[in-house]
């Protein structure tokens, strides 16, 4: 479902994602980790064809990012790292406009919109302005926007980010959910997630996979069986790069 | 498609707000405040409205469209919603196209707003109102123009007031390569070639011989390849941008 070939992104001199290979298959969620500054985001936003690579590849469904990227940019749902949305508008509005983009309409674009309020748990908040929610909400409202038109591929740039303990448990639950239908790529450097909510997780170092396995492997391989050890272990430190 | 649903959002966007109202009202205070006062609209006693209120619209819209179009991108891009509108299935074109339309209906509302000074001199005199029409094409123009200088400026920084700053500078400039008195001046410094340059690439030129009913192809040309070539700016900016 996802294919990343060989993915490389310059910015000037700097190389910030160095021949990054990967795949997601339906029904897979990968975990993708790594420090801050480790190529994460950049990464999503080549592979949802925001950032044009400056070499190599992702294929969505079989569909080039780089040759086709309007047909491709339709099997994915995006939930960027910060959840922007229009703070003028309401959630319900906001939802409709994503949804008429996407090419959803009349009863068909109501009837998205509403399961997405649905499944993000946004009833309460639906005729409220954007500009007045808390980061929950909006983080929830930015993940409606990426389910509503039932996308076979769901990239999500740290999803739990500044959410509460509930928050986060709900939003893994869903993940964990939808990851039995879609193909699903999500970051986060918050270790606990990955056995949570992942059946696979590689994890990522100045642009490169230094550990790819499912949870157990990745356990396996750490020194005292902890992915903090494993990770802190195979990565960086800020101070030391 | 798209651009229709853009257009759509940014409308809205734009009563949402304070700001469509408050750029509507200034444009209606000012435009006919300026009618009534130096444009002596009530002793001159001329209908054709050419001199007493079309005169001053460029130098409104020097400030306003700036005020208009200054968030289309940079508030995009403050707020990081250009990486959804980047990642819909929509290309950055009909984006593009969908706001500036946007944005030149805000300015086509203030300008309808004004109709009351048309049944004034049609009351008062007997004018020709084809010249009035020649006029408010004119001025929508000159409008357009400037929304699309500030749509360029706009794509290029995520700060609305330097975007205002520069865009209202640019605009300024277009007004004032045109404005007789500085022309004049000019002319005694450089040659009379350079002065037909400078004024041929100021937009007061061009709306002039308009809100005088002249319809003439080069000016409507001129209009069309200069927004054009801003909206083009536009596009290849905001791609550069990302790569």
């Amino acid at each position: 479902m996802i294919e990343v070939a060989k993915l490389s992104k310059h910015f000037g001199s700097k190389l910030a994602v160095d021949e990054l290979s990967f795949t997601v298959e339906k029904g897979e969620v990968l975990g993708f980790l790594g420090p801050n500054g480790a190529g994460k985001s950049t990464t999503m936003r080549m592979v949802t064809g925001f950032l044009p690579p400056s070499a190599g590849d992702a294929k969505i469904c079989g569909i080039s990012i780089t040759e086709n990227p309007f047909e491709a940019k339709t099997k994915i749902g995006y939930l960027p790292e910060s959840a922007p949305l229009y703070n003028d508008m309401t959630v319900i509005g906001f939802l409709k406009f994503c949804a008429a983009i996407r090419g959803l309409v009349g009863p068909e674009k109501n009837e998205a919109v509403e399961k997405a309020i649905e499944t993000c748990f946004l009833e309460s908040v639906a005729h409220q302005s954007i500009e007045t929610l808390s980061k929950g909400y909006r983080h929830r409202t930015c993940l409606a926007q990426s389910l509503l038109h039932d996308p076979e591929v769901l990239i999500l740039d740290e999803p739990t980010d500044g959410l509460d303990p509930n928050q986060k448990f709900e939003i893994r639950q869903l993940i964990k959910r939808l990851g039995e239908t879609k193909a699903i790529l999500f970051s986060t450097h918050i270790l606990e997630e990955v056995e949570a909510a992942c059946t696979r997780a590689v994890i990522v170092d100045r642009g490169k996979i230094v550990a790819d396995g499912t949870p157990a492997e990745l356990i396996a391989q750490a020194p005292n069986g902890s992915l903090t050890e494993l990770f802190r272990k195979v990565t960086t430190t800020d101070t030391a790069a | 498609m798209s651009s229709l649903t853009i257009f759509k959002r940014e409308l809205k966007s734009y009563f949402a707000q304070p700001t469509a109202y408050a750029i509507i009202v200034i444009f209606l205070l000012l435009s006919l405040g300026m009618t009534f006062s130096f444009g002596e609209f009530m002793t001159v006693g001329d209908a054709s409205l050419e001199y007493s209120f079309f005169y001053w619209h460029p130098w409104l819209y020097m400030l306003l469209a700036p005020a208009i179009a200054m968030k289309l991108w940079a508030d995009e891009q403050r707020n990081g919603t250009i990486e959804l509108l980047g990642t819909f299935p929509v290309s950055t074109w009909s984006a593009i196209v969908g706001k500036f339309l946007a944005a030149a209906t805000v300015s086509l509302v203030a300008l309808a707003l004004t109709f009351p000074i048309v049944i004034t001199v049609n009351y008062l005199g007997d004018p020709d109102n084809g010249i009035i029409l020649a006029g408010y094409i004119g001025s929508f123009l000159v409008c357009c123009t400037f929304i699309a200088i500030t749509m360029l400026v706009s794509a290029c920084t995520r700060d609305q007031v330097v975007c205002l700053i520069v865009s209202v500078f640019l605009c300024t400039t277009m007004v004032l390569s045109g404005y007789d008195p500085l022309s004049r001046e000019l002319a005694k410094a450089t040659s009379p070639a350079t002065v037909e340059a400078v004024v041929s690439l100021g937009v007061l030129n061009h709306f002039t011989t308009l809100s005088r009913g002249l319809f003439r192809l080069q000016d409507f040309v001129w209009f069309a390849s200069f927004i054009g070539i801003c909206l083009l700016g536009t596009s290849t900016i905001l791609s550069a941008k990302r790569a």
